[in-house]
């Protein structure tokens, strides 16, 4: 079985590139040239070191003394929430402010749900001077309002999108509309594993740091690169695509992602993707959605506002249909309880979407010596207003 | 042959009409394309309402929105249609996006069109690729017509593909925009009606999106076989529900 992306832009089943005629040329020059323009030596020298000097990169591979102690086997994380913008967000889009400026773009647009890929994105763009337009939800703008006064500071335009359910599906509904309207100086930096073929495998690659440090933090640690097993929350799939890259092929470890239920899988408001999901189309991509069974688009819901998402990554549809992948997921519940536990037992207070990878020892016990790493993709900072509400603080 | 051929055939330019089936209200589909018959347009692209219409400005966003609101979905149009060739001979194509059409199962859908006398279809995001791949020969066994789109940025080399595998007309996006997002033409859109029409392509072209009045309309048919009203019909029915659709026909041309 292959879990890499394929010549036409699929893994397995999932991909393609489902886009209007309006958006060919933007996304045709796209993948004819990203794999080209992203190992050019200057290209790489540039990606390096503004991950090293900038994001703060390599991110610590920290062993978490007490949660391992708790849970009994060895937990290590990988911080994230320690990058410059307090994601792992800016991987992604350093890259592709890097990709814009070699594709002679002027413009930057990006969707967001938690807020973390429209700051990163808008620290990029202060970064190399590049006018930025964030599409985000209305209900996402009120939930995450520290991330919108960043955006705002950072000088880029945060617009609302005001249809549907006006979360995460909808920024990137407009966003996409924005760049229909605006076909020729504008590049879109998507913020997750999805979308129209090349973008999943480019932010795939960009992500794929994470996993290559991990390899060699590891062999310091262990004595091995090779954990047993990899974990990781998913939204649209980039912190977890970046997480998996390179043990995707390593038959030994274990690939687990942990998907939002919600208020419960069956209960109506859920994100739980693969299990409610079937094949459609979504942005552009054949993938697992939450739809009806008419092929409408349904409104998923999360407490967490980056996994508050109807579909997933194609490469995680593969992983969840192959078998490769081991799928849980955790509700609002028991995410905030985990990221609560965290937060005491490792003085580290995590994203809530973080919290949903966490939650997984609710659901799985592993082995005493069983070597996890879990992606701690962001930081709670932005989170704190819902942590105090929701645990009357 | 395809009514939609037919049609092309005819001298006169074509005035095309889209509006959201189930829309204003869920039973108005049958009574819409009826008055737009007897007003005399050539040809109706019936909106097939879906809940993230990408290509979509808010006029036609907000009618998908409500209509599936009002409890339009796939099997529903298809009842509605059942009798629809014993009330008008004008050619009628489907438009929508391509997750409902895949949901339905493509070879079932074209089945049903053709068996309500549907003669084409528009799924703007169905790719060609795909289409030539997978999907041409179920159109051609049930004689349905796939229309493509143009955009002013798409390359010559992709229009000739593009215009090998059309077998009707090509639907020329007039402007990059989604759908009634600009109103009027300037200097660029004269020059790419101007260029395409100077390559001389087999399929005749019809234009699409900006058009909303007699003046657009005159200007988008001086180079093309026709043109496509959406936005601006979406808007009539909005105010004037499925009255004085004939006066806004005849306000066209
Ligand atoms: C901290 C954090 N983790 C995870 C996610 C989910 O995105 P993805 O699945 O692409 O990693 C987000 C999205 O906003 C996030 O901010």
């Amino acid at each position: 079985m292959k879990y890499h992306v394929d010549d036409r832009g699929y893994y397995g089943d999932f991909g393609g590139a489902f886009i209007p005629e309006m958006l060919y040329p933007n996304v045709e020059e796209l993948r004819q040239n990203y794999l080209k323009l992203m190992y050019q030596d200057d290209f790489q020298k540039e990606f390096h070191q503004l991950l090293k000097d900038y994001v703060g990169r390599p991110s610590p591979l920290y062993f978490a003394n007490r949660l391992s102690e708790k849970y009994n086997c060895k937990v290590y994380l990988k911080r994230e929430d320690l990058n410059h913008t307090g994601a792992h967000k800016v991987n992604n889009t350093i890259g592709q402010i890097l990709m814009a400026k070699k594709l002679g773009k002027k413009r930057i647009i990006a969707e967001t749900g938690a807020g973390q890929h429209g700051v990163a994105t808008a620290t990029v763009c202060a970064l190399m001077g590049i006018d930025c337009v964030v599409y985000m939800g209305e209900i996402d703008i009120a939930r995450q309002a520290p991330n919108v006064a960043r955006m705002k500071m950072l000088g880029a335009t945060v617009k609302p999108a005001l249809s549907g359910s006006r979360t995460l599906k909808d920024a990137t509904n407009e966003a996409i509309r924005d760049w229909i309207n605006n076909p020729v100086d504008t590049h879109y930096i998507i913020g997750s594993a999805i979308g129209p073929h090349p973008y999943p495998d480019m932010v795939t690659r960009f992500q794929s740091v994470i996993s290559e440090e991990i390899k060699w933090q590891l062999k310091e640690k262990e004595g091995r690169e090779l954990p047993d097993y990899v974990v990781a929350c998913i939204g649209g799939g980039s912190n977890a695509a970046g997480t998996y890259y390179h043990f995707l092929d390593e038959k030994e470890v274990g690939i687990i992602a942990v998907e939002a239920a919600g208020k419960g899988v069956n209960s109506g408001e859920s994100a739980a993707t693969s299990k409610l999901g079937k094949e459609g189309i979504i942005h552009g991509c054949k993938t697992l959605l939450m739809q009806t069974k008419d092929g409408q688009i349904t409104e998923p819901y999360s407490i967490s506002a980056g996994l508050d998402y109807p579909g997933v990554g194609p490469l995680h549809s593969h992983l969840y249909k192959s078998g490769r992948g081991e799928f849980y997921s955790a509700t609002d519940d028991e995410a905030m309880e985990a990221g609560l536990e965290l937060t005491q037992l490792e003085g580290i207070i995590p994203a809530i979407e973080t919290s949903h990878a966490l939650a997984l020892f609710k659901y799985k016990t592993f082995k005493p010596d069983d070597v996890v790493v879990i992606s701690l993709s962001g930081r709670g900072d932005k989170d704190l207003q819902t942590y105090i509400d929701y645990f009357k603080l | 042959m395809n009514r939609i051929n037919q049609k092309l055939q005819e001298e006169q330019k074509l005035l095309s009409i889209y509006f959201t089936a189930g829309y204003p209200k869920l039973e108005d589909t049958v009574t819409v394309i009826e008055e737009l018959e007897k007003a005399g347009v050539d040809m109706i692209e019936i909106g097939l309402p879906f809940s993230d219409p990408l290509a979509d400005g808010p006029t036609i966003q907000e009618s998908s929105t409500a209509a599936l609101k009002n409890g339009m979905t796939t099997s529903k149009l298809f009842e509605q249609l059942k009798d629809i060739r014993k009330r008008v001979s004008i050619p009628l194509i489907i438009m929508g996006y391509f997750n409902p059409v895949l949901q339905y199962g493509v070879e079932a859908f074209c089945k049903k069109c053709e068996e309500l006398g549907i003669d084409g279809l528009i799924l703007p995001d169905l790719p060609l690729d795909v289409y030539l791949e997978e999907y041409e020969a179920i159109f051609k066994a049930h004689g349905l017509i796939n229309v493509f789109l143009i955009t002013p940025q798409t390359s010559e080399a992709r229009i000739r593909q593009i215009d090998a595998a059309s077998e009707g007309f090509i639907y020329m996006v007039s402007s990059a925009s989604t759908t009634g997002a600009k109103s009027g033409f300037g200097n660029e859109q004269t020059e790419y009606f101007e260029r395409i029409d100077g390559l001389k392509l087999k399929n005749p072209q019809v234009v699409g999106f900006g058009i909303s009045n007699n003046e657009t309309f005159t200007a988008a048919t001086s180079r093309a076989k026709g043109a496509i009203i959406g936005s601006a019909f979406i808007k009539h029915l909005t105010t004037h529900g499925t009255t004085e659709i004939d006066s806004f026909v005849k306000g066209i041309r």
